[in-house]
């Protein structure tokens, strides 16, 4: 009697393994038979438009002499309206549970450790623009364990496949510049204004900056550079001709932590 | 085996029932947080991990503490735990069941977690958790009932078992090594990056763990037949005192090196969990009470009538367990993130859905870790009688 209950479950054990064991089996069958299916040669071979814009690590240096409220304000209308980041509004803005992109904030805070003591009082007031720095080393692309966020190898953005994120959210502790965000519910409802152009996300995926990729791709300059009334200059970190080189050769520009050796492609004359 | 587990007592049942409501209301917002994303949660764009990932490594640290009993045993040929090993191989098995539940409570796409072997990516340190977790959980399940079956026919296990057994030693220890791993690798934390995190993970886990068996042990003998014997428990009231006082040791060596060192980046979360940090204060009550239990724990273990007293080291175990749980379960993953890289100050409370799904997790496991141990208690009374 016992014995033979146990030979049951056993058998049953076995089965149910069985069962998961094939079914797996079907699954790696069944992708690669897809994987050298005739289409496989004919995958869509993503070629650049003819005005698109290339370099081969882009860059920005952002003037913070130049800045003040209203043309942070602009910048960031101009991001977060063509790239569709929702209106923060009630209870998610109260739990900080907010999307941004690109956003100022003081001295201090972009640059906690490098703080400047007895600072002036209009440098350590006037806004300074932060946003996703496009690391050379990034430390969030280590840390994403299905390499939904990578770095293109082509120009050195830093970006996201918002299909592939699990939202984890390890970039987001990953990274030292705060520069992610997280969907903590569906943002579509609060996206006022939608750009058919830029694809929304859904809820449980995380997101931030990407140099405007979508605008390189047919030769439009970031979003947020086109809006800065000239404080914001983009380009080639690797061309020495480029107006970023030009600028950085000029004028002594910082980059935020630079201790921990990310090498952000975000400079800042102060 | 599992029949023993189909026959119980009115308590035991009415215990199983009491979880499996707990489990449904937390499967009940666990679907509204499905439905409506981790918005519902406290955590925030600042603190990105909150409870679910706290509980998660607390639970690594008392899956990894079987190794406390195997080691002794197949290692040293201790044979006072020969009795209660299983004991310690099924806490593990509940308990990183816990932690992958837990993981997965946590995901914002749950449904595209595949993609992490889909698309394996071994400079993440996920990657590699995930390895050592369903690792760990296979040997547990596959040594603790082999060997409990062997045991119960009166046969030695399986040799094939053997090996499985020594590489779970290891194994053990690798668990809250990468979990520690995932932390304290990370450039922009300075609580966390420090080399004496795993460490000092595996420090607290030892004192945790066997803290938490012996009160499994007291209630396993208050409900059934089954004694686990004086000397096995005081061997694990020594192995609980020694790593009680390591950890406290690696959290002073901690403490020095920020606050003598003074740099900002690494003196602000201890400064923000202990002393509270721009008027923001939250975990200050708790992480005292913290420091407070713990010492009080050390106190009762290192006196031997103490420790001797079961009254006494019931209190101590308790003190150490709810002590580490606070460090590990409330300080160490939300004050990792406040401040924040840009020294903004967010706190972190958790929402009563997030609690209601992490008390659903812990009656998950207890379930399997009840079920488990009938099976134990029910053969082990099987070979008494």
């Amino acid at each position: 009697m016992e014995n033979s209950r146990r030979r049951f479950l056993k058998n049953a054990g076995f089965s149910i393994l069985g069962v998961g064991a094939g079914s797996m089996l079907i699954g790696l069958s069944a992708h690669t038979s897809k994987a050298v299916s005739p289409d496989a040669g004919q995958r869509p071979q993503f070629s650049m438009g003819d005005k698109a814009m290339e370099a081969e690590r882009w860059g920005m240096v952002v003037d913070t002499r130049k800045l003040n409220d209203s043309i942070c304000r602009k910048m960031q209308e101009a991001c977060h309206s063509i790239h569709n980041v929702p209106e923060p509004v009630g209870e998610s803005a109260q739990r900080d549970q907010i999307i941004k992109w690109i956003w100022p904030t003081e001295f201090q805070h972009a640059f906690p450790s490098q703080e400047v003591e007895f600072l002036a009082e209009d440098a350590a007031h006037r806004p300074v623009v932060v946003l996703c720095n496009h690391c050379d080393n990034p430390p969030c692309v280590r840390a994403c364990p299905t390499r939904a966020t990578f770095k293109r190898e082509r120009d050195g953005i830093v970006m996201m496949d918002f299909h592939r994120c699990i939202g984890c959210r390890f970039c987001m502790a990953a990274c030292p510049f705060g520069a992610r965000s997280f969907n903590f519910r569906d943002p579509r409802p609060d996206i006022e204004d939608e750009n058919p152009d830029f694809p929304t996300r859904m809820r449980g995926v995380v997101e931030k900056c990407n140099f405007c990729a979508e605008r390189l791709a047919v030769g439009k300059k970031p979003a947020c550079v086109e809006a800065s009334d000239g404080a914001l200059t983009f380009g080639d970190l690797n061309d020495p001709d480029s107006d970023v080189r030009k600028l950085l050769a000029e004028k002594y520009a910082i980059r935020r932590k630079p201790n921990l050796g990310t090498f952000p492609s975000v400079f800042y004359i102060v | 085996m599992l029949e023993k587990a189909l026959r119980g007592s009115k308590k035991y049942w009415t215990w199983l029932l009491a979880l499996a409501v707990l489990i449904a209301i937390g499967f009940f917002f666990y679907l509204r947080q499905l439905y409506f994303g981790l918005g519902i949660t406290g955590m925030s764009r600042d603190v990105t991990w909150g409870f679910y990932i706290a509980q998660f490594t607390f639970l690594v640290g008392v899956a990894a503490s079987a190794v406390m009993l195997v080691l002794p045993y197949y290692l040293h040929d201790y044979k006072t735990f020969g009795k209660i090993t299983v004991i310690g191989e099924f806490l593990a098995v509940s308990s990183v069941l816990m932690c992958m539940l837990f993981i997965i409570v946590d995901l914002g796409q749950p449904m595209r977690l595949l993609n992490v072997i889909f698309y394996p990516t071994p400079n993440s340190m996920l990657f590699w958790d995930m390895i050592v977790l369903n690792g760990y959980l296979f040997l547990n399940i596959l040594i603790g009932w082999n060997v409990l079956d062997a045991e119960r026919n009166g046969v030695a296990p399986e040799k094939w078992i053997k090996p499985l057994i020594y590489i779970s030693i290891p194994w053990a220890i690798s668990i809250h090594t990468v979990t520690a791993f995932l932390y304290c690798g990370l450039p922009g934390r300075g609580f966390w990056l420090t080399a004496i995190l795993a460490p000092r993970f595996l420090a607290s886990a030892f004192a945790a763990g066997p803290a938490f068996l012996i009160l499994l042990a007291f209630i396993i003998r208050k409900f059934t037949n089954f004694d686990a014997g004086t000397k096995a428990i005081q061997t694990l009231a020594k192995i609980v005192a020694y790593a009680t006082l390591a950890n406290l040791f690696f959290f002073l060596c901690e403490v020095f090196v920020a606050a003598y060192s003074q740099i900002p980046e690494h003196t602000a979360h201890l400064e923000y969990l202990f002393f509270g940090l721009h008027g923001h204060g939250a975990l200050v009550p708790w992480m005292w009470t913290s420091i407070a239990l713990v010492v009080a724990a050390i106190i009762l273990l290192i006196i031997p009538q103490a420790r001797q007293n079961e009254t006494t080291l019931g209190f101590a175990c308790v003190f150490v367990f709810v002590g580490i749980w606070i460090d590990k379960g409330l300080g160490m993953i939300s004050g990792g993130f406040i401040p924040n890289p840009l020294h903004e100050i967010t706190e972190y409370v958790p929402t009563v859905p997030e609690v209601l799904i992490t008390i659903g997790v812990y009656a998950v496991g207890f379930l399997v870790l009840t079920v488990l141990y009938k099976v134990v208690t029910g053969v082990k009374e099987e070979l008494a009688g």
